[in-house]
């Protein structure tokens, strides 16, 4: 690992003027992406910028909105009565991912900027247009069963790696920010980029903003939730497939929907279309197949992940169907 | 009870020999790690070689001089001379480096020593209660929870940590919750019984 300076911030406001005025340098939370890529010289910041002492790790209701701190722990946040509560499609998404150990040390902003766990991004022998711009992509014409078959450019494949971030989508979660230009909210659906030309440019923030806190707004589809991960092994593994999928019934018929993707998708994807597919139709398997169908429509499939195609597809009727009592 | 002692000696005689290697390699290693120096493009002048950072482990607090890249894992035993905790992967993927921050399990591989200045870490070897195991130590002894025990003092932090946490109330459970301890000899189901009597409040069988 390369040699970095280190300090530690105590409040939001210096951690923010230590870190955005210089390209180099680099915040450190939880430290489970970031210390991991470091040690492969994937990351190599020349200054770290401890924020753990930062006061953002409260899980509180502002007005009708859960206000989540950018430092809370994925095992705290899984955990909180709250959003078992109100948001289950959120602890179930966080319960799925990584291991308690790796839980309790991951914090919430840190969670939304993981890297992707593209084999050739983290092999710094290998080309990659996300790690080295303009270098290729070994994982086109390379093995690329984990690869995206959603949202990918002739430039990159990589999928986006978070659960949590998944169910967030779903739940019309808003990322509040800190910068030396002020404080800004960002949907989190506008706050991941497609690759794209310039895969290397993950989100939308600028060098040195800060997460501060997530918002999940109130909703009548929050409730009835459910996360789904399908991968290789039963636990303690990345997605090969997984849907976040909320209903709201009345009446047998579904009045509002969420379906967002993860595993399959360059960032945390939302299913605009199979959302729209379910809208005021009967909650059935018809219904779940033909949001199924939607959801994949657009997908292009590489050479060892077409299997991944119908595995969505399953994945989100099945999950449709538990959230709708039917499983 | 002649068990304990046994295994106690071997251990005092581990760190013994460690030192000891560690000491007379001193020359030839440092020899030996020039040319990698020479190699690698950085030091910019800026970037200090070592920082002061005390860490209190195990109820005692030890005062060490190292660069900020040092994980809380190399802390314990390359510095401290605690090895009990296991580098096995070192990417947080084995569960072989768990320790306890503050009550709390983590990948000690992960994390910068640095970090935890103002908190208490809790190692293997301090997981011990006077004369007597820990009731989760004597629990992998009476179940045979272990066979080549590389990954036991991980497993055993990590257990520690689940009863801590008060979320598994079934096998499955306990499965799940034990998922990031990878056993490579295959001891799983006598770790889910282990883990299982303490649980369920059963102390000290072993003993």
């Amino acid at each position: 690992m390369q040699p970095f300076n280190y300090k530690k911030a105590g409040q939001a406001e210096n951690a923010v003027a230590l870190v955005a005025p210089d390209a180099e340098a680099s915040y450190l939370a939880g430290g489970t992406s970031l210390i991991d890529l470091m040690k492969l010289n994937v990351q190599m910041p020349k200054e770290l910028v401890d924020i753990n002492p930062l006061p953002l790790s409260k899980i509180e209701m502002q007005g009708n909105s859960l206000r989540i701190g950018a430092m809370a722990r994925n095992s705290d946040v899984a955990y909180d009565a709250i959003i078992q509560q109100r948001y289950p499609v959120l602890s179930e998404a966080l319960l799925s991912g990584a291991s308690p150990q790796l839980r309790n040390m991951a914090t919430v902003g840190g969670n939304l900027l993981q890297r992707t766990r593209c084999y050739y991004f983290r092999d710094t022998s290998m080309p990659c247009n996300k790690r080295v711009p303009g270098s290729g992509c070994a994982a086109i014409e390379g093995y690329n069963r984990i690869h995206a078959i959603l949202g990918g450019s002739d430039r990159c494949i990589a999928t986006h790696p978070s659960d949590m971030a998944v169910a967030m989508v779903a739940l019309d979660a808003v990322v509040q920010t800190r910068s030396p230009n002020g404080e800004r909210s960002i949907p989190l659906v506008d706050f991941h980029l497609l690759p794209g030309e310039t895969p290397e440019r993950e989100t939308v923030l600028q060098h040195g903003e800060l997460i501060v806190a997530v918002d999940l707004p109130a909703s009548n589809f929050a409730k009835r939730s459910h996360y789904l991960k399908v991968r290789d092994r039963a636990s303690y593994a990345f997605a090969m497939a997984s849907v976040a999928a909320a209903l709201d019934i009345q009446n047998g018929i579904i009045r509002s929907a969420r379906i967002a993707l993860g595993g399959v998708g360059t960032k945390p994807w939302r299913a605009y279309d199979a959302e729209k597919a379910l809208l005021n139709k009967p909650a059935n398997q018809a219904a779940f197949q033909a949001a199924a169908n939607a959801a994949v429509a657009g997908a292009k499939p590489q050479k060892y992940n077409a299997f991944k195609v119908e595995l969505t597809r399953r994945t989100i009727v099945k999950a449709l169907a538990t959230v709708g009592g039917m499983a | 009870m002649k068990f304990r002692l046994k295994r106690r000696r071997l251990g005092q005689l581990m760190f013994v020999s460690t030192v000891a290697a560690t000491t007379s390699n001193f020359v030839e290693k440092s020899v030996a790690q020039t040319p990698v120096k020479k190699t690698t493009p950085m030091l910019k002048s800026s970037i200090p070689e070592t920082m002061k950072v005390t860490l209190k482990v195990n109820g005692t607090a030890h005062s060490l001089q190292i660069e900020p890249r040092v994980t809380l894992l190399d802390a314990l035993r390359e510095y401290i001379g605690l090895t009990g905790s296991k580098k096995g992967c070192d990417h947080g993927q084995c569960g072989a480096c768990t320790v306890l921050v503050d009550g709390r399990r983590v990948n000690s591989c992960l994390t910068f020593a640095i970090m935890h200045t103002d908190a208490a870490i809790t190692t293997i070897e301090g997981l011990e209660q006077g004369n007597n195991l820990h009731p989760m130590q004597a629990a992998f002894v009476a179940r045979d929870a272990f066979q080549c025990g590389y990954c036991t003092p991980g497993q055993i932090c990590s257990a520690v940590g689940l009863v801590k946490e008060g979320h598994a109330k079934s096998d499955a459970d306990i499965r799940e919750l034990m998922s990031g301890n990878i056993c490579r000899c295959g001891a799983y189901p006598n770790i889910v019984a282990a883990v299982r009597d303490v649980l369920e409040g059963k102390k000290d069988a072993a003993v």
